[in-house]
């Protein structure tokens, strides 16, 4: 039926299916060179272990939310109120553990416990209210927003040095707020790969309409995926709470996690309306971003320059996907 | 299904219908655009609650809340717009919604290997489970649609329309797939507005109009004629309006056209003429339509009176393209009908804006609202909708790419009727149609196309096969 189709099956399926996955990764490579040949031209080192651990360590954080962002934008939605949950998480975190390793699982319990119930009123308003995610949640962020800054005006609680060790300790060169990140992501991977809700995150996102006739409960795939997003904001906020020390009111919106979080999301090849992407890529995207930010702190350069090289490397990359998927779309007429 | 009774917002669309399939049968629904035929069978796959009446599956009475209940109760449905995912594989998508697990993970190798049984047993062997759906063609589409059915054990299948969009030589193919569901005892509801299909392919006969049965009976009981009455409660005489005496002075003339899709295109449109363009799907019918219009333009050869390179100048130069597909490249669909009538006229600032409401009544559009929203509007309507978009400019060329496709028989009469008349009336007209009956009782005059060139022109009348000879080429005369 299609003839021409058939010979140049396998290599178009690679270059669609591997595609942003690999762009984002092979620029992560050639950031790393020119970085690495820049810095050397400076009179600098590159690849120091303080480096390397500083990336990592910078990324983390982020790269927990944004995981949870991809499961969000894989399913046709997103989240804003990320960061607000995150410094709503933070101080949870340390005022119920007010210094004391006995209030550690208590507070763990206590940012899970409130993490999954502005996942569900997410989800909630998304589904049975109709409401955009993106007013959804930019709504629900402001009700967090307003809450926090009506009870606390500056850093508060205290974290206990048992768990600051999340913050700061490192196996070798690899900190344990990266084994973190690595896990959450693995855990979203095998959701997305392996399950069946991971199915239904893909076909939700790719149409609701096609997946609701084929009898997925589509309500039930957004709300559990809200959960998740915001679960993942709640681990972000743990982990920043053991950084600082103490619960602060601007940490998430200071670190700019929710467009951060998008773009790195879209960075990696995800489709931001969904059904198409996955993890691996958001975790280029991420690395990229803290690549970009050490070679330019290296460099010493303006941070508003930083900003500018930011924002064309994310537009430059999604239009490079947006051409890929173009060309493989043209040659079916 | 027995009494079934269906309101939308207060508007009655279905009442007291009762159809009955038996297993191993064919039985086709079959009635105007807007008679129920599409609510009636969401509401046997669950889509929607029906507000009275009762539905039993051998012998059981059941309802659904969820498109799933249906399923699990062996209604498949294949809706005229897949229902696929292009991003996801195609056993993804025979599996969506009930993926086979194994220890709570999701059994890929067995997914793949259901659906590899499921095409081997359909005789298909043109792709395997695991290619991107985005990848097929609409034919193969309509296979994995089927795949999907026969995987969940279907025990009913409708099929809403599926030769829509499915040149010649693929509408064998579908229609062999459903003498083999037929043969595994399914039974097969099927749509369609083509009453040639209709009669070579159903058992029985279901005739609905504006939501009421009027009768269902053995096909051998009916006629083509007599089918059309019944769908349309009149007589529709004969199908195709009166052709031209003669044509005029040329409205547009190409010698040795090309882009990459075409090459060496000669032809010449006549004011008070239609000219037919036949050939099999992807020769480039529309891609000559589109080249004459500006939109994919010629990068080759001389035209006249412009070479349009882009939409505008072919606007400017007062042609109009009727495009193939209405909801993805005719109509705002969120706007309304006044909007879309107005798209073109607002967009290169010529044409009237007044008058819309005449305009509407010339292209029969009923009733001729101008406030509701396009994307509730039958599909003939909203054909009727594109129309009126070019009249406001009074185009003095126009291409019509399948006009009538997926429209009912009383709206397609009008559609044809207007294109003769706006024939008559000095504009140039070209029609591209797969209905072959159609195209040869419209055109005064047809031309031909394979790979891409002019495979020949034939006068007014000619036969189906001798356009399929030139369509086809030697190999499948």
């Amino acid at each position: 039926m299609t003839p021409d189709a058939l010979p140049a099956r396998r290599s178009r399926r690679f270059a669609a299916v591997a595609g942003p996955t690999r762009v984002v990764f092979l620029a992560l490579a050639g950031v790393i060179l020119i970085g690495w040949a820049l810095v050397a031209a400076d009179g600098g080192q590159f690849l120091t272990l303080e480096n390397v651990v500083g990336v990592q360590q910078r990324s983390a954080a982020l790269g927990i939310v944004a995981v949870g962002q991809t499961l969000a934008i894989l399913a046709g939605s997103l989240d804003l109120s990320v960061a607000y949950l995150i410094s709503l998480t933070s101080l949870v975190a340390a005022e119920t553990m007010a210094g004391q390793d006995s209030g550690i699982v208590a507070a763990i319990a206590a940012v899970a416990g409130v993490s999954v119930l502005v996942g569900l009123v997410n989800g909630l308003v998304i589904t049975k209210l109709r409401v955009h995610a993106f007013i959804a949640t930019l709504g629900v962020g402001l009700i967090i927003k307003g809450i926090v800054d009506h009870l606390y005006d500056g850093p508060a609680g205290r974290v206990p040095e048992t768990f600051q060790h999340l913050g700061y300790d490192r196996i070798g060169p690899v900190p344990v707020s990266a084994l973190l990140w690595a896990a959450v992501a693995l855990t979203a991977w095998f959701l997305l790969s392996r399950t069946r809700y991971g199915y239904r995150v893909y076909a939700v996102g790719g149409d609701v309409e096609v997946a609701r006739l084929s009898g997925v409960r589509t309500d039930r795939v957004v709300i559990v995926t809200h959960v998740l997003c915001s679960l993942c904001a709640g681990i972000a906020g743990l982990l920043l709470a053991a950084r600082l020390g103490a619960g602060a009111p601007t940490v998430g919106t200071d670190g700019g996690y929710d467009l951060e979080s998008i773009a790195a999301v879209v960075l990696g090849g995800t489709a931001l309306a969904g059904g198409r992407g996955g993890v691996a890529g958001t975790v280029g995207g991420v690395l990229l971003l803290a690549v970009l930010d050490s070679v330019f702190n290296q460099l010493e350069v303006n941070s508003f320059f930083k900003d500018v090289v930011r924002g064309v490397v994310i537009v430059v990359a999604v239009a490079v996907y947006a051409r890929r998927t173009g060309l493989l779309r043209g040659r079916r007429a | 299904m027995i009494g079934i009774g269906k309101s939308f917002l207060g508007v009655r669309v279905l009442g007291e219908v009762d159809l009955v399939a038996a297993a191993g049968e064919v039985h086709a629904v079959v009635g105007e655009n807007g008679a129920g035929k599409s609510t009636l069978m969401k509401i046997l796959a669950g889509v929607h609650p029906p507000d009275e009446g009762t539905i039993e599956i051998d012998g059981r009475g059941v309802s659904f809340g969820h498109p799933l209940d249906a399923q699990r109760a062996g209604v498949a449905i294949i809706h005229q717009e897949f229902n696929l995912l292009p991003e996801r594989s195609v056993a993804e998508n025979v599996f969506l919604g009930r993926e086979p697990v194994r220890r709570g993970l999701v059994d890929r190798p067995a997914m793949d290997a259901a659906t590899a049984r499921l095409l081997g047993e359909l005789g298909e062997d043109s792709f395997g489970p695991r290619d991107p759906v985005r990848h097929l063609s609409v034919a193969q589409q309509q296979v994995v649609e089927i795949v999907k059915a026969l995987s969940l054990d279907a025990r009913i299948v409708v099929m809403d329309e599926p030769t829509a969009a499915l040149a010649e030589h693929e509408v064998d193919l579908l229609h062999r797939l459903v003498r083999r569901l037929q043969g595994r005892g399914i039974a097969v509801l099927y749509i369609s507005h083509r009453l040639r299909e209709v009669f070579d392919l159903a058992d029985r006969v279901t005739v609905l109009k504006d939501g009421r049965l009027v009768t269902s009976a053995a096909t051998g009981e009916l006629t083509p004629d007599g089918l059309v009455r019944l769908m349309v409660g009149r007589d529709l005489g004969s199908y195709f309006p009166p052709r031209a005496t003669s044509a005029g002075e040329t409205r547009l003339r190409v010698t040795g056209g090309g882009n990459d899709r075409l090459r060496d295109i000669d032809l010449e449109l006549r004011a008070g003429e239609i000219l037919g363009l036949a050939g099999l799907q992807g020769s480039g019918r529309s891609a000559l339509a589109k080249a004459l219009f500006g939109a994919e333009p010629f990068t080759r050869g001389r035209m006249t009176p412009v070479r349009p390179r882009t939409v505008r100048e072919g606007i400017a130069a007062g042609i109009g393209l009727v495009t193939e597909d209405r909801k993805a490249e005719g109509l705002a669909l969120r706007q309304s009908v006044r909007d879309n009538a107005l798209l073109v006229a607002r967009a290169s600032g010529r044409g009237r804006r007044d008058g819309v409401r005449e305009l509407l009544e010339r292209v029969r559009l009923v009733p001729p609202r101008q406030d509701r929203e396009v994307r509730y509007l039958s599909g003939g309507n909203q054909q009727k909708v594109v129309l009126a978009k070019w009249l406001t400019v009074a185009p003095r060329v126009l291409l019509f790419d399948e006009p009538t496709r997926g429209v009912d028989v009383g709206a397609k009469a009008a559609i044809h009727d207007l294109m003769r008349e706006l024939a008559g009336e000095g504009a140039a007209v070209m029609m591209i149609s797969s209905e072959l009956p159609e195209l040869i009782g419209m055109s005064d005059r047809i031309v031909v196309l394979r790979e891409g060139r002019i495979s020949g022109t034939l006068p007014a009348g000619p036969s189906e096969e001798a356009v399929m000879r030139l369509a086809a080429g030697e190999v499948a005369a």
